[in-house]
Parts: C-alpha cells; sequence; structure tokens
C-alpha cells in the first residue's frame, strides 16, 4: 500500500517584524523578511510523524502558491524530511483572497494525487483559518480539522478536536483533508543532514496554465472580497506605570474604581 | 426590506451572548432571519425574537451532533436558497468559520472572516477587520456574490429589538457527503461558572510569571473578585499550568473585552494578537521592560504575588 500526502504550506512575512500594506492593500511582502508560517511547521510535522509510524510506502509533498521567495518555506520544509515540494507560482497570483487561494491549492493538489492532505490552523498573516475546510468542500472529501491529536491507520484518519465546547474524537475515510493545532506537538528542527539533503530533492514549479485556471479568476482582479482601506491603528496613549512600593495593588484598585469597573 | 440570515450558536435552545450582537449588525442592513440547528432549536425563538429576529428558521436531526461541520453548511444552504438573503452573518468561531466558507463557495460568494464591526455601504455591507495582531484596521467588502461575514464576538452591543420571532420549519436534505466526518466520541468542557472568555466584560490572565499550576489561584480569586473570565499565555498553557481552552492570543482565544489584567505575561506579538483590541489594559509584571508596557492604560512594575493579591482584597473590601 502506498499513502500519499500532501502538506500545503505558506510563507509568510515574520510576524515580529513591522508588517504593513503596499498601495494596493495587499500584504507588503518586500520590507518584512518572510518564513515558512510556524504554523505550518506543525503540519509537516504531524505529516513526518503519521509517515514514521506507518507500514505503507509513504510519500510527502510540501505544496505552496506564492512569490518567487517562497521557495524557502518549501526548502525548509523539505530539510524537515518531506519528499518533494510543488510551487505554484504565477504573476496573476498576486492578490489572490482565501477563495481563490483554496481554488489553486486544490487543483494542484488534485493534478499532484493525495490521499491524505495536512494543513496549519491557520496562517499567521491572513489568520482565516478556513482554507482547509475549503479544500475539503472543493475536492469533496472528509475534513477532519483544528486536531490537536492525529493518526493514520487502515485507510482511516482519527483524530482529536478541542473545540469551544467539548473535546471530540473525529473518524474519516481516506481520502480527507485534515489540519493541525499548535498542540499537536513541537515540530522537529532540520539537522545538518536534513538540509544537505533537501538541496538535492525535486522542486516542481507550475503556473496558472498547468492547473488550468484562467487569470480572472484569482488575483487582485479576480478576487470575492475588495479591501478598501487599511489604516495602522492609532498608537495607545501613554498609560500610567508605577513603580509598586507596597501600595500598588492599592492604587491599581483606585484606577479600576476610576474607571467604574469596581 | 431585503432580509439577513444570521447563523444561530446555541446551547440546548440557550442562545450564545455572541448571536444576539450579530441580530444588532443585521439589523443595519436589514431585517434578520435566524437559522437554529439541533437539539432545542426551536427553544430559541423568543430570545432570538426580542432581539428582532422577524423568523426563526428551525431543524433538528442526530446528524448535527453525529457528523463535522458539513450537516450544518447543508441546512445553511437550504436556509440560504429558501431566504435568498442580502448577506449571511455568522459568529467568528472555529466551527462557525469553517460553516461560512463552505457555504460561500457552495453559492459563489466571497467571505470575510473576524469582522469587528459592520455597516451598510452603496455596493453591499463594510466590515471592519483587525489585523497584522490588531496593528492594522481594514474595511473591506465582498465584491462576488452574497456577503457571507464572519463576526467576533463583542464587537457589537446586545440590544432589545421587538420583533415576531416566528418560527419556521427549515426543509433540509443532507448531501452524500454530510456523514463523512464522524463524531465518535464527545466529552464537554467542565464548566467553571466563571463566564465565557471570549464573552466576559473583564478577562484576568496570568502568564509564566505566575510560576505553577497551584499559583493559578491567585489569578482566579482576582478574576472572581471582579466577575471576570480567566485567561493565560501560551508559556502558562504549555508548561500545563492552564488548559488550553483558556489560552488567548493567536492559536488561543482572541478577547476583546472593557478590561483585560494582565499578570505576569511580557506581552509577545503573538499574546497581543488575541487582546490588543481591550478597551481598558491592566499589567502587572516586575520588569519595566516589557513590551506588555507599552499597550496598558494602567501599569504596576512589581511582584505578582504581592500586587494581586493586595489588588483582591481591596477590590473585596470596596464592594463590601
Ligand atoms: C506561531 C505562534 C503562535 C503563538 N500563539 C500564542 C498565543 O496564542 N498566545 C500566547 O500567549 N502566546 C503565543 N505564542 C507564544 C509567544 O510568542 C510568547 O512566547 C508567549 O506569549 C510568552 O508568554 P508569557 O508572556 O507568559 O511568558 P514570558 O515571555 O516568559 O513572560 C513572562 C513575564 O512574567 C514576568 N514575571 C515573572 N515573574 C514575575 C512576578 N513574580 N511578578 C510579576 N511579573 C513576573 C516577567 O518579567 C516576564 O515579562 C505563540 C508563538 C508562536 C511562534
Ligand atoms: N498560499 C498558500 N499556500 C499553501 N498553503 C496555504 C496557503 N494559504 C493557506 N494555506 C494553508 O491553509 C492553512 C490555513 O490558512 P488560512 O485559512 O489562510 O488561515 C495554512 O495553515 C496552510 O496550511
Amino acid at each position: 500500500m502506498s499513502l500519499r500526502i500532501v502538506v500545503t504550506v505558506k510563507y509568510v512575512p515574520d510576524a515580529t517584524g513591522d508588517r504593513h500594506f503596499a498601495d494596493d492593500l495587499t500584504v507588503d511582502r518586500d520590507d518584512v523578511d518572510g518564513l515558512l508560517s510556524e504554523l505550518d511547521e506543525y503540519a509537516v510535522e504531524q505529516a513526518l510523524q503519521i509517515s514514521e509510524n506507518s507500514d505503507d510506502d509513504v510519500e510527502i509533498t510540501v505544496l505552496t502558491v506564492g512569490p518567487e521567495d517562497a521557495k524557502d518555506a518549501l526548502r525548509k520544509a523539505l530539510s524537515m524530511g518531506a519528499d518533494k515540494a510543488i510551487h505554484v507560482e504565477d504573476d496573476d497570483l498576486h492578490g489572490t483572497d482565501v477563495i481563490g487561494t483554496s481554488l489553486v491549492l486544490a487543483k494542484a493538489i488534485e493534478k499532484a494525487g493525495y490521499d491524505l492532505v495536512v494543513s496549519g490552523m491557520a496562517s499567521t498573516d491572513g489568520t482565516a483559518g478556513v482554507v482547509p475546510a475549503l479544500l475539503a468542500e472543493r475536492l469533496g472529501v472528509p475534513q477532519v480539522t483544528l486536531l490537536s491529536e492525529v493518526s493514520v491507520e487502515d485507510g482511516v484518519v482519527r483524530g482529536r478536536r478541542d473545540g469551544d465546547t467539548a473535546s471530540e474524537q473525529l473518524e474519516a475515510s481516506l481520502p480527507a483533508v485534515v489540519s493541525v493545532t499548535d498542540q499537536s506537538g513541537e515540530a522537529r528542527y532540520p539537522s545538518f543532514k536534513g538540509i544537505m539533503a533537501a538541496k538535492k530533492k525535486p522542486v516542481e514549479s507550475w503556473d496558472l496554465e498547468d492547473l488550468e485556471i484562467e487569470a480572472d479568476e484569482v488575483g487582485l482582479e479576480g478576487a470575492w472580497t475588495k479591501v478598501e482601506a487599511a489604516a495602522e491603528r492609532p498608537a495607545r496613549t501613554a498609560g500610567t506605570i508605577v513603580k509598586d512600593e507596597g501600595e500598588g495593588g492599592k492604587q491599581l484598585a483606585e484606577f479600576l474604581a476610576g474607571q467604574k469597573f469596581i | 426590506m431585503a432580509e439577513v440570515l444570521v447563523y444561530v450558536d446555541h446551547v440546548d435552545g440557550a442562545v450564545r451572548k455572541p448571536t444576539l450582537e450579530l441580530l444588532t449588525l443585521a439589523r443595519r442592513i436589514g431585517e434578520p432571519v435566524a437559522v437554529a440547528l439541533g437539539a432545542g432549536a426551536e427553544a430559541t425563538a423568543a430570545t432570538l425574537g426580542e432581539h428582532g429576529a422577524v423568523k426563526v428558521l428551525t431543524h433538528d436531526a442526530p446528524e448535527y451532533a453525529d457528523y463535522l461541520v458539513v450537516p450544518k453548511v447543508d441546512a445553511l444552504q437550504a436556509a440560504y436558497e429558501a431566504v435568498s438573503p442580502a448577506a449571511v452573518l455568522v459568529p467568528s468561531s472555529a466551527e462557525g468559520k469553517e460553516i461560512a466558507a463552505r457555504l460561500a463557495v457552495r453559492i459563489g460568494s466571497g467571505i470575510i472572516t473576524d469582522a469587528v464591526d459592520l455597516e451598510a455601504g452603496d455596493e453591499g455591507p463594510v466590515a471592519t477587520q483587525s489585523v497584522f495582531a490588531a496593528s492594522f484596521t481594514t474595511k473591506s467588502r465582498v465584491s462576488k456574490g452574497t456577503p457571507v461575514i464572519t463576526v467576533k464576538p463583542n464587537s457589537a452591543p446586545v440590544e432589545a429589538a421587538a420583533a415576531a420571532g416566528a418560527v419556521e420549519a427549515l426543509n433540509v436534505s443532507f448531501s452524500e457527503k454530510a456523514t463523512g466526518t464522524k463524531v465518535t466520541a464527545r466529552t464537554p468542557r467542565e464548566s467553571t461558572g466563571r463566564p465565557e472568555l471570549t464573552e466576559a466584560a473583564i478577562v484576568v490572565s496570568g502568564g509564566r510569571g505566575v510560576n505553577g499550576a497551584e499559583n493559578f489561584a491567585i489569578i482566579e480569586a482576582l478574576a472572581d473578585s471582579l466577575g471576570a473570565a480567566v485567561g493565560a499565555s501560551r508559556a502558562a498553557v504549555d508548561a500545563g499550568w492552564y488548559p488550553h481552552s483558556n489560552q488567548v492570543g493567536q492559536t488561543g482565544k482572541s478577547v476583546s473585552p472593557q478590561l483585560y489584567i494582565a499578570s505576569g505575561i511580557s506581552g509577545a506579538i503573538q499574546h497581543r494578537a488575541g487582546m490588543q483590541t481591550s478597551k481598558t489594559i491592566v499589567a502587572i509584571n516586575k520588569d519595566a521592560e516589557a513590551p506588555i508596557f507599552d499597550l496598558v492604560d494602567y501599569g504596576v512594575v512589581g511582584d505578582l504575588f504581592e500586587v494581586v493579591p493586595q489588588l483582591t482584597e481591596e477590590i473585596k473590601s470596596r464592594k463590601g
């Protein structure tokens, strides 16, 4: 038996950098360093663990839709241990929103061939957390999302979803789309050997034509949503800061009373 | 007036507060028609009517509890087809966002997630979002199809507005995919008796500085003196001191209370992402250089083990 896993990974601007918008109100990717979204490292990690715990012949493909530099994200995932990579890149993709991104990812996943898709819980820039559900909808397969624990056995994926009101055990037959949270277990660091090996692993490049997607279905023009304005949040006015010299708690209570919280 | 579909989040008929906030927003753009699914659906109608729902479409079936997400998407789609609304509003819970997104693809519409405000506009509703860890505010609209918008808790006041709240049975036939993901077991979260984190008016959070699960009693005591919910930083959660369901931040809950009190929390960007839109922010930290102090309205540089108990005592004595 063989098991083909596709892990979707996003290249994002560093959250600790000074992120902002470009003139066309898309995310500015020039002034802030990019990297593999930390939340997608958990997806790569779980794919690797599924592979390590499997008797099947597992092949892990990492897939990204993003600009030229997004190759860095693929390299990182390859150096963690994924087998090969696919980079969907096309000038017409600039400004694509979640609906469009899910279309491109779904077509690429179908073209690559898959039994299991593993995604992160959310991208650290857009933070919508909806792409995995959208992929399940588009691919017509079960969604088993937001898992803090996941396993695959005999063509069945099982996992635990810790929701707002309950913790649920879920089960679905493959093919399926799963997403994993940052509670699923620390992601491994690439080893020196892994980094060297990654340089030799294949990275395929596809464009919209390869996926039979028309340019007007994606990009800023084709987007299903329009950002009309973006403004930096005004800096909070400097607050009062006191040093505790034995009365700090009481001073704070006085402040809270003044604000009518007590 | 155009109808606006509002997806109801309820527990056995008890409507959760974010849904009532959605009704306030829905009334700005049209006439709210609510969709309530699962056990207790009909029992939601009275409350929804009091807050402006003209109609409440209801349906119950075991599928809603036994299978993940898709049965609810099928039902919301049935409601969409029955009503042809001007917009669809869904609470921004993890599940709410998934339901909304799948509906959007099915009906060929765009989606906006995690709106914090909503107004009517010439070209359809305009949603405000808070992005990049709340350092930017954007205004967006859906430009294709019927707007599907998910809205975060605490984005609007709950307002009484009497309407009929007439119950109508919704006809739902489940798709073949509805039973794809089975829920094989469910363990409800134990109630602490404290307010729900995302809905609370006051949140009291502890971080690595709390230094141990047993010390969270100090944070809880402060929370209880104010009738607040308890939050935790990821460092405190990862250390096993407090449950993940209480984590505030990018990968935890996003809160926007009237008052947020951070104790022993440094204020990393991922933590700020989940609390920066709080109205009043207060911090207690022994490091005067901690980034959390950049956000505060009032900060105390000091040892939380001294300051927090004193604060709690003072609140109790003032409240009498
Ligand atoms: C992808 C990703 C997602 C993340 N998601 C989240 C998230 O959702 N939520 C989140 O919180 N973090 C998140 N983080 C982690 C985040 O980067 C920080 O590591 C975390 O917020 C730190 O928690 P902390 O402030 O409690 O700990 P620290 O940064 O260690 O700060 C502890 C603070 O306590 C103070 N202190 C210590 N002792 C005392 C005392 N006795 N009295 C007073 N003050 C004291 C110290 O001065 C210090 O400022 C995420 C990180 C990544 C990479
Ligand atoms: N451009 C992209 N390329 C590859 N994967 C993506 C992309 N955008 C989103 N994803 C995947 O979808 C998950 C959720 O993203 P989002 O819905 O944007 O928050 C991420 O963790 C990724 O696994």
